[in-house]
């Protein structure tokens, strides 16, 4: 495992070169981050210094960067805040038990919904999770297809998290809208290849228990390749418009996460990343036709918003090299294991359970599934990385003014659809 | 100045004129700003921006005048009603009241005293007292934080700005604006000649007069990601729309005073007149609409370090430069 690596930019007070690195339980954790001070989430703010004149803020779950409906409850004195709560639930609609209700064939389009900035990684997991129950082979075209599919919408979904990013740090009425605008340009070209494969644009459904729904239309690749190629031409132009001393000001040092912190809470993906942990479940415990295809896992050891940016955009180069690798090699034949469906009823997996987890962009999103051999699943418990990813908030917030705290918010990119579920 | 002479022979006659041809063209430059600030937003983000009213959207600021005079004025519960209601009109007085001593051309201007610069600068400046009383009277915390940082932000930033101002001042050694841009004769505009201090100060004007009036990358006061909408939050209606207008009146303001004060006024190539004063005002207004939606914004107290580390002791340095070059020369 290497951990180390520097920026390209090299920042005001920072060693170049490799980084001290300590082992923590098998990780390789950097040595700095393991200083920073924990701040108290469940700090009594009755005994709060009495002096002090505080003000508390309910932000959210109507704010325009709680990134939905997320309410954070904020304990200002004057500016800074001393403790912050988050108040999660606005967004609850109950999949797990409606999981249950509904067949293995229904699900998918409910958890379609969890992740509404990557439904692809949803539909991929459960239905892993599923065949990991059943036990059935999938055959390598439908692997390779959902493997690019879900590369594609890791693309889709970081350009998504770069224009709500800028809106946070620049604001909805300047330079910020105009960066906005421009990633859901090209966030657009990937819908438009989800919907040339699907014919949908958001909630595909087009995962189904054994394999894919939708084969390869005539003529995908040659878009798919031309849509990757421009957007990894304006992701070039994202990081000229992006690399300023502002945004630099306004997210170097800021909402940095102990690595040691984030493991506890079971936080993942690009945010662990991105504090110097080289953790990546495509390359570590790979699945779909991950294991076809070398990654490279782009690691920083900084662990603040602007670590979190790079990662997030060293990724999004990566994916769409994946991708483009993979559909040069995608296999013919069949792209699904079981016969077509006839009634909803018609999958019947034997007692017993499974866990699966993929990587998906914001982390291990994992299903736990029990079936009693009925055609619905017993229980069905989803892992949502943008949970634990929320539950860092009250240990960042401490100590951070109102604006970083927005920042912060930005950087961590949970999905409320997903928190609450 | 004066060369022109007043109308008539009459100050009162002349003033009463003048007042109503100068606040009728900024009020129309300001409704006619949003069009073209969201024209060109528009463009630099890849779309349209408005088409419908009228040929290219030209009778969107009416539509949305309109709009917003129909619309209810709401006033919250628990605000302080006179207040709030006399806030807006308050932030509107002030730079309208400013216009009064901002010559657009020889002659064009209501009055010009003798300390007609230093008056602009004390009015403009006092839109702080309404915008904290908006803040105070909505009894709202996201306004009650923006008032805070408009008036941290505005108290800080006037400083650098008088002194920015004080460059052309010292050169001219008066601070009638119709002397200062006559100083500015033959293409010798401040922020070209002397060399130096008049470009720097033109930064540093511009940059100052952007803090203050509330412009990315210093629209800390209101920055909706962090704020709702800061000051504004609980206003609705005309009310608010008394309120969006200062701000662009203000802005409108600060640029015209730039291309007075460092680009020569009204003077030009060919023949001088308003048509130069307003195309100078109108590039420095652009160019604020170009950062606007091209820059990020600052954090409040990044915003103050700046102000007190580089602004203020960069704008001494520039008044004793052309202080120096006065007695040089």
């Amino acid at each position: 495992m290497t951990v180390g690596t520097t920026y390209e930019t090299p920042r005001a007070g920072e060693r170049k070169g490799e980084v001290r690195t300590v082992n923590v339980g098998g990780m390789r954790v950097p040595y700095h981050l393991t200083l920073l001070e924990r701040p108290d989430p469940y700090l009594d703010i009755d005994s709060y210094d009495p002096e002090a004149d505080l003000m508390a803020l309910n932000m959210g779950p109507q704010h325009p960067s709680t990134h939905g409906v997320l309410r954070v409850k904020l304990y200002l004195d004057g500016e800074t805040c001393i403790k912050a709560v988050p108040y999660l639930g606005y967004l609850h609609r109950g999949v797990e038990k409606l999981c249950e209700k509904l067949t293995y064939v229904q699900i998918t389009p409910i958890v379609d919904k969890n992740d509404y900035v990557s439904p692809m990684m949803n539909e991929l997991a459960i239905n892993m999770a599923f065949e990991a129950l059943l036990k059935v082979e999938v055959p390598p075209r439908a692997l390779f297809i959902r493997t690019v599919c879900a590369e594609i919408q890791r693309v889709a979904s970081h350009l998504l998290w770069l224009g709500t990013f800028g809106l946070d740090v620049g604001g909805g009425i300047g330079g910020g809208a105009t960066l906005f605008m421009h990633t859901f340009r090209e966030r657009e070209m990937c819908l438009d290849l989800f919907e040339n494969l699907t014919g949908c644009r958001f909630h595909y459904n087009t995962h189904q228990v054994g394999g894919n729904r939708h084969d390869i239309p005539e003529g995908w690749d040659q878009k798919v390749k031309r849509a990757l190629g421009h957007i990894a031409s304006r992701v070039d132009e994202y990081e000229a418009f992006v690399e300023n001393p502002i945004f630099k000001a306004r997210t170097i040092g800021v909402g940095v996460i102990d690595p040691i912190l984030a493991m506890e809470l079971g936080v993942c993906g690009p945010i662990l990343r991105a504090s110097g942990i080289d953790f990546d479940l495509r390359r570590d415990a790979p699945y779909a036709a991950y294991d076809k295809v070398e990654i490279n896992v782009p690691v920083e050891t900084a662990g603040d918003a602007y670590a979190r940016y790079l990662v997030r955009v060293r990724e999004m180069r990566e994916s769409i090299r994946i991708a483009l690798t993979l559909l040069d090699g995608v296999p013919e034949g069949p792209i699904s294991a079981l016969k077509p469906v006839k009634g909803p009823t018609n999958v019947k997996p034997k007692p017993g359970e499974a866990y699966v987890s993929i990587e998906s962009p914001r982390g291990e999103l994992g299903t736990y599934v029990i079936s009693d051999g009925s055609p619905n699943p017993y229980r069905c418990k989803l892992r949502p990385p943008s949970l634990h990813a929320a539950a860092l908030l009250p240990y960042l917030a401490p100590g951070s003014m109102v604006s970083d705290i927005v920042a912060t918010l930005g950087s961590l990119d949970f999905i409320l659809g997903e928190v609450d579920r | 100045m004066m060369e022109g002479g007043l109308l008539f022979g009459n100050p009162w006659l002349h003033g009463l004129i003048m007042g109503v041809i100068v606040l009728s063209g900024a009020m129309g430059v300001a409704a006619y700003a949003v069009w073209f600030e969201r024209k060109f937003a528009a463009r630099m983000q890849n779309r349209p921006g408005p088409t419908e009213v009228g040929y290219g959207g030209l009778l969107q600021p009416i539509a949305d005048l309109l709009k917003l005079l129909q619309k209810e004025h709401l006033i919250p519960r628990s605000a302080d009603r006179p207040l709030f209601n006399l806030a807006p009109v308050l932030v509107v007085i002030a730079p309208l009241a400013t216009l009064a001593v901002i010559p657009f051309g020889p002659g064009l201007v209501g009055t010009d005293p003798s300390i007609g610069l230093l008056f602009a600068l004390a009015i403009s400046s006092l839109m702080v007292i309404p915008v904290w009383m908006a803040g105070w009277a909505s009894n709202n915390k996201y306004a009650l934080l923006g008032a805070m940082r408009a008036a941290a932000q505005a108290i800080s930033y006037e400083i650098p700005l008088l002194l920015a101002a004080m460059v052309p001042i010292v050169l001219t050694g008066s601070f009638r604006v119709g002397d200062i841009v006559a100083a500015q004769e033959g293409g010798r505009w401040f922020a070209f000649w002397p060399p130096g201090p008049g470009f720097f100060a033109f930064l540093l004007f511009f940059f100052a007069s952007l803090a203050e009036s509330n412009r990315i990358p210093f629209d800390i006061p209101e920055a909706e990601s962090e704020l709702v909408a800061g000051v504004t939050t609980e206003y609705s209606g005309m009310i608010f729309g008394l309120i969006y207008l200062a701000e662009y009146l203000h802005t409108f303001i600060a640029s015209a005073l730039a291309a007075l004060l460092f680009l020569g006024g009204w003077q030009g190539p060919g023949p001088d007149g308003i048509h130069w004063m307003l195309l100078k005002s109108l590039l420095v207004f652009a160019v604020i609409f170009w950062i606007r939606w091209s820059w990020l914004r600052y954090r409040s107290d990044q915003l103050m370090a700046m102000c007190w580390k580089i602004f203020l002791p960069l704008g001494l340095v520039l008044v004793m430069a052309s202080a120096i070059w006065v007695q040089l020369r």
